[in-house]
């Protein structure tokens, strides 16, 4: 079979921007998160998959240091991590923009609570406001945008601040399938084209494979890695042949086996 | 749209005045003046300077209290609304006095501040800042979680998250507690003028109700219902001018 399966383990440290080293999370009584370790490589797009409620969100704000684990630890870049810092962006599942804000007042939102000048941050926000293909929207408000658009106006704020991690929580969820398409291909670019280490969660075993370099498999409550499952050869040959790959489609037929015991 | 508005808020003007000429003119009963009667005894007063007399001794004891209970109210508000503790210290006080009756209130407070400017504030104090304060707490705590932790991960400090997400957020929910607490204080003031001594537009209520001069009497109602109707608009175009795209509500889908 052309694909590999990687022990997190083996992964050399040096290579990897984030990694989080047993990490167990209970909410009072449940038990989200079970002595979870994993290694997100620099540079390249590591998706978390899951059914619903197996704690991937859990484990996306515990690397922003949103929230604290019950024990274990995140490090990124050989950091541990304490709370958020200015290395990683977060992409919200329900946008969150402030409402009251125009577009790009809140792209600015992170470079202005950095503490830039409003002329230097509005240039910068301007500037990827036109990358996730916004320009002309700069002064609407959010409520004037469509579903897609706000997405983009949180994928704007988060790529603004320049940070190294990039976490996205189901950021495509709330989007129509063309839209999805879309953003999925532009995510890719932006995976090729930014420095940057992605972390996705997506509920997509599709868009897991399709924009993924690494995936790994969450089991239900208690969550542990169940399996990393590293895509390696379709991924050279171009955006539009990736569906039609035998391997796409054999991966995708493999974490379905590996899932369909715990969906009832 | 906005032609509309004012069309039929003007609709709803000439229906009301209409109505109360011709109870007027009936009469409902002798000490019921026409709308055309009031009109004129208004402009009267306006005309020889009663009014802006009356209106000189009235303001002071409004203003003063509105603004103290603006700001005083908000501040608390937003306090009581951050912090479980304040919330158990304060919000019972603010709960009790919404509840009082006040003309039970008002021989306490004379008995205690006397009658004069001092009593009159704190009757406006105490009509408008329960509902400022508790409007205010209320509005604090709902702040959707997800945009103070959206303000968390791009690294805002407690006090931005405060400044930029909390009072902005709570902002609809303020002001609306803000025209409820307004009105209530132009309630405390006449209401004071009425108890305490009769000064400013209280005292043209009584005296020309005592001389059965019941034209200048409604107008002088009039006069304040019309001067807190205009108040309550201008802080809805403040309102509107500080939080643009509040007025949508809150997209979160
Ligand atoms: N604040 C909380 N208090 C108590 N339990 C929580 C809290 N947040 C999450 N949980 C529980 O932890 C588990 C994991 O939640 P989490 O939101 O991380 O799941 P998820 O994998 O992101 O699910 P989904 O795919 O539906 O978004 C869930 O069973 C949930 O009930
Ligand atoms: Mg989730």
């Amino acid at each position: 079979m052309a694909m590999s399966q990687i022990d997190p383990v083996v992964i050399d440290n040096a290579e990897s921007a984030v990694s989080t080293r047993n990490i167990s999370k209970n909410y009072g009584d449940v038990e989200a998160l079970r002595d979870l370790s994993l290694e997100f490589p620099r540079g390249q797009l590591t998706s978390l998959l899951g059914p619903s409620g197996c704690g991937k969100t859990t484990l996306l704000k515990i690397i922003a240091g949103l929230l604290e684990p019950t024990s274990g630890e995140v490090e990124v870049n050989g950091k541990t991590v304490t709370g958020p810092g200015p290395d990683r962006a977060f992409v919200f599942q329900d946008f969150a923009l402030l409402p009251w804000a125009s577009v790009i007042r809140n792209v600015a939102f992170g470079l202005e609570m950095r503490g830039m000048g409003k002329s230097e941050r509005e240039d910068i926000a301007a500037k990827y406001i036109k990358e996730v293909g916004l320009g002309g929207f700069e002064h609407s408000y959010p409520h004037e945008l469509s579903g897609g658009m706000r997405q983009r106006v949180g994928l704007a704020r988060a790529l603004s601040v320049d940070a190294e991690v990039l976490l996205m929580d189901e950021p495509f969820s709330a989007v129509d399938e063309q839209t999805r398409r879309k953003f999925q291909e532009d995510l890719l670019a932006l995976v090729q084209n930014e420095n940057k280490t992605f972390i996705f969660v997506t509920h997509s075993i599709e868009e897991a494979v399709y924009v993924s370099d690494q995936i790994a498999l969450l089991l239900p409550r208690p969550s542990r890695v169940h399996e990393i499952i590293r895509p390696s050869n379709f991924r050279s040959k171009g955006v539009d042949n990736i569906r039609r790959d035998p391997e796409y489609l054999d991966i995708v037929d493999e974490i379905w086996a590996s899932l369909r015991t715990y969906v009832e | 749209m906005a032609n509309r508005a004012l069309y039929l808020k003007f609709l709803s003007a000439v229906l009301l005045f209409g109505a109360w000429e011709v109870a007027g003119r009936i009469p409902v009963s002798f000490a019921f003046p026409t709308f055309l009667e009031s009109m004129g005894a208004l402009f009267r007063m306006i005309g020889d300077g009663t009014m802006a007399t009356a209106y000189a001794e009235t303001l002071r004891p409004l203003v003063v209290g509105v603004a103290i209970s603006a700001f005083l109210g908000i501040a608390i508000g937003l306090w009581v609304g951050l912090s479980s503790f304040f919330e158990w210290l304060f919000s019972p006080i603010f709960i009790v006095m919404q509840a009082a009756p006040l003309a039970a209130l008002i021989p306490l407070l004379v008995l205690a501040y006397g009658i004069g400017l001092t009593s009159k504030v704190l009757v406006v104090c105490i009509m408008a800042m329960p509902v400022i304060v508790l409007n205010t707490a209320g509005a604090v705590r709902n702040t959707p979680e997800s945009m103070k932790e959206m303000g968390k991960a791009f690294l805002a400090t407690d006090l931005a998250i405060i400044l930029k997400i909390v009072i902005p957020a709570a902002s609809p929910v303020i002001f609306a507690g803000l025209r409820l607490g307004i009105s209530a204080g132009f309630i405390g003031a006449i209401l004071a003028e009425l108890k305490i001594t009769p000064t400013g537009v209280g005292d043209i209520i009584t005296y020309s109700r005592s001389i059965a001069d019941y034209p200048s009497m409604y107008a002088a109602i009039f006069s304040i219902i019309l001067l807190a109707v205009l108040f309550l608009n201008l802080l809805e175009k403040i309102e509107t001018v500080l939080f643009k795209g509040n007025q949508r509500g809150y997209v979160s889908d």
